[in-house]
């Protein structure tokens, strides 16, 4: 269970709050869907999630306990909205795999249909956005994350890509048991990919209690 | 569209990387040749010969010699050398300690990052010239001290270049994902600092040279740089004021000018480094 | 029949780059791009980003950077035009709204910028022709002193909005106008496009979101790694797409959430 408890955060102390007592349960192997405008905080809590942000209040738990950072990846694995951004441009697909820690072998062994065994040794301008987007999925699912958070991650690509992304990363975390949590401003395709859809609204400015 | 299979086209000789690298190599060469000239003069430049005083420059000295008979081309040439050596020196140690603050405040952040940006700017807001010349002063003169001097003078604008290029590293989402994936700080500075740092650092380092090798001749002009003895180019030219009222215009002219030439093919070796390595104007 | 506005044919473009050392190659980044649009309608032109459809505006406007390569036609008024004959039009008769606040001048006043644009383009009185484009769009006074970052997503995007249609353009190319807003604002911003078209220009609206184009437009330019692949009705797109003659943009249609979200068999 991937659990927020009364989160609160803000970029700095003179800044109005981003998130402001924000609960949040997903379960493992469950898909949930965050909907809401965008500036509305939802990447700030899919990287609060992540552990890339520190709450100022309120904790984040995987199974109980505050997932440690530093020991190894990150049992909440956040895939970003913008695929070609997330790897370093001066790195070949293959290094980027590899930084995982996933060996040559289980790279070679990574699924067809998620990153063609032609992409490794190219660079990631090399290749188009729903494959790279495609590579990001497969690095996040090599560490073998409890839950995986999809920040707006098909929000750049065509209807025909996003659809197959989607279908590629539910039905893997369907069958790793993996928890879900699909975050868009588009609320017909998380009625599409999710079983329960939370919506986030922007926070009034308010100090914690 | 990344994804599209890429034609070959054949390299034209007009193109503007091909004229830009024929040109660096040519300024390399020069810049060597002087080194190389610079220390066969050696001898020659401190070759007295009281029967050829004061000349001219013809077809025997070709830019004239000194009251001493020495012959300037060769004191030039051993003073360019001389110049090159210590600014070398000076900038490169000069990026090194830029590298070092800079890496450090990128990898450990927070209040390192804060001290070296202040430093920078404390650095950056005292008057350049002024510190330098106390500098030299105050670690007594002599070649050691004029490197030391340079050397911790230079540092704060390629280590402004550097933190800045390493901030935009640091806060990318690439090294977000590096994190969540359990990577440290130092798997992170070596992996993804290192590469996108060494284009801007070479290229950093070789736009300081010239700086350096002014530096190095205005210090020795005015006496707090290389040892007298030694013909740098800032003491050629300190030694030719005496003489310029007499008419004896080559003793400055010449050196000086050979002096900004070389500085200045230091510099457009710098400048087309950077224009080749540049994203924006990479593919022009 | 007079000539369409704007007649792209066959456009291709490629950007020259340069290998390890010295050996230069040509990377196709458009490979046959088709697009005409006449006075009073709006084209959508859609397409997955990196498909081109930027790239393609650019082009119209001559603003390809100096290592593109170009081959086709792009004629104005039945008139093929050179790259340069083409940024001579830019801002005279042919606007580019563009894509977010980064194109705002960050040092300047919102209404200084404005203000010029209406100068530009030959409005009697610049400064009331500001404050009015701007208030049309529910921007008051205030915003005039404000700077671009003092700005949310949704002014920055009218005040560019205001300042496009402020140069009376004859050919609007907006360029995804309405990503990241919320849903009324597209609206309103789409609605801006067909009272500009109605008006007698025509607006070439380039976006990734298929669903909010077709309110608008006229026809749909179906655009798939840099070359057009169909151009279809907006009548077209309903139901399970059965009246989409081709077949990938009937795929694209029945991939929409909401419309089965299917993946079609072939890759």
């Amino acid at each position: 269970m991937l659990r927020a408890d009364d989160v609160w955060f803000r970029y700095g102390s003179a800044q109005p709050w981003t998130l402001a007592g924000v609960d949040l349960q997903v379960a493992d192997g469950e898909v949930v869907g965050l909907c809401g405008p965008s500036g509305g905080g939802k990447s700030t809590l899919a990287r609060v999630l992540a552990g890339h942000l520190r709450p100022d209040r309120g904790r984040v738990t995987v199974d109980g306990s505050e997932p440690r950072a530093r020991r190894g990846p990150h049992p909440v694995q956040l895939v970003l909205q913008h695929p070609e951004r997330a790897v370093d441009p001066r790195w070949t697909i293959r290094r980027a795999l590899a930084a995982t820690g996933a060996g040559d072998d289980a790279i070679a062994a990574l699924d067809e249909e998620l990153v063609r065994p032609t992409w490794l040794d190219r660079y990631p301008h090399e290749i188009s956005g729903g494959e790279l987007q495609r590579v990001n999925l497969a690095r996040a699912l090599l560490t073998r994350p409890r839950f995986v958070v999809a920040d707006e991650i098909t929000a750049s690509l065509d209807a025909v890509t996003q659809a197959r992304i989607w279908a590629l990363l539910l039905e893997r975390c369907r069958a790793a048991g993996i928890g879900v949590l699909a975050v868009s401003h588009d609320r017909l395709l998380l009625e599409e990919v999710a079983g329960r859809i939370v919506d986030r609204t922007p926070v009034p400015d308010r100090g914690p209690a | 569209m990344s994804a599209a299979v890429a034609v070959p086209v054949p390299g034209r000789l007009g193109d503007r990387r091909t004229r830009t690298l024929a040109y660096v190599g040519l300024a390399v060469l020069v810049v060597l040749g002087v080194l190389v000239a610079g220390t066969l003069a050696g001898d020659a430049a401190q070759t007295t010969d009281l029967a050829d005083r004061n000349l001219g420059p013809s077809a025997e000295h070709w830019f004239g010699t000194d009251r001493l008979g020495r012959d300037m081309l060769a004191r030039t040439l051993a003073g360019l050398r001389l110049s090159l050596v210590v600014g070398v020196a000076a900038a490169a140690v000069s990026a090194v300690v830029a590298l070092l603050l800079a890496s450090a405040a990128a990898v450990f952040g927070g209040v390192v990052d804060r001290a070296v940006g202040w430093l920078v700017d404390l650095f950056l807001a005292l008057p350049h010239l002024v510190l330098l010349v106390l500098l030299a002063f105050a670690l007594g003169g002599g070649t050691g001290a004029v490197v030391a001097a340079v050397a911790l003078t230079h540092w704060p604008t390629l280590t402004r270049v550097l933190r800045g290029r390493a901030r935009e590293v640091m806060s990318s989402d690439y090294v977000a994902v590096s994190r969540q994936l359990g990577r440290g700080r130092w798997w992170i500075a070596r992996h993804h600092l290192a590469g996108h740092l060494t284009g801007h650092f070479v290229v950093g380092t070789v736009l300081l040279f010239p700086h350096a090798i002014l530096h190095e001749a205005a210090l020795s002009f005015l006496g707090l740089g290389v040892d007298p003895g030694q013909p740098s180019i800032g003491i050629l030219l300190a030694e030719s004021m005496r003489y310029l009222t007499a008419g004896a215009w080559w003793l400055a002219v010449l050196p000086g000018l050979c002096l900004l030439v070389v500085v200045k093919l230091v510099d457009a070796i710098g400048e087309n480094t950077r224009a080749l390595l540049d994203p924006r104007s990479h593919h022009l | 029949m007079t000539a369409p506005l704007l007649e792209v044919r066959g456009l291709e473009v490629d950007f020259l780059q340069y290998e390890r050392g010295l050996r230069r190659r040509a990377v196709p980044a458009l490979t046959g791009m088709d697009l005409t649009a006449r006075a009073g309608e709006v084209v959508a032109l859609v397409g997955a980003s990196g498909a081109g459809k930027s790239l393609l505006a650019h082009a119209v406007l001559g603003l390809l950077p100096p290592n593109a390569v170009e081959r086709g036609t792009v004629a104005v008024d039945g008139e093929p035009l050179s790259p340069e004959q083409r940024r001579r039009l830019a801002g005279h008769g042919t606007t580019l709204l563009p894509q977010s606040a980064s194109f705002l001048d960050p040092l300047s006043r919102i209404g200084r910028q404005v203000r010029r644009t209406a100068r530009l383009a030959g409005h009697a009185d610049p400064r009331r022709a500001a404050e009015q484009a701007l208030a049309e769009r529910g921007l008051g006074r205030e915003v005039l002193r404000r700077y671009p970052h003092e700005l949310s997503g949704g002014m920055a995007r009218r005040v560019l909005v205001a300042m496009a249609v402020l140069t009376r353009p004859r050919l609007l190319l907006a360029d995804e106008p309405t990503t990241g807003l919320p849903t009324d604002l597209v609206r309103t911003t789409l609605r801006e496009f067909r009272v500009l078209a109605d008006a007698g220009a025509a607006v070439v609206l380039v976006t990734h979101e298929l669903r909010a184009a077709l309110d608008v437009a006229d026809r749909v330019v179906i655009v798939r790694d840099g070359r057009t692949v169909d151009v279809a009705d907006p009548a077209g797109f309903t139901g399970d797409g059965a009246a989409l003659a081709h077949p990938y943009t009937r795929a694209l249609w029945q991939a929409l959430p909401g419309n089965g979200f299917r993946v079609p068999e072939v890759r």
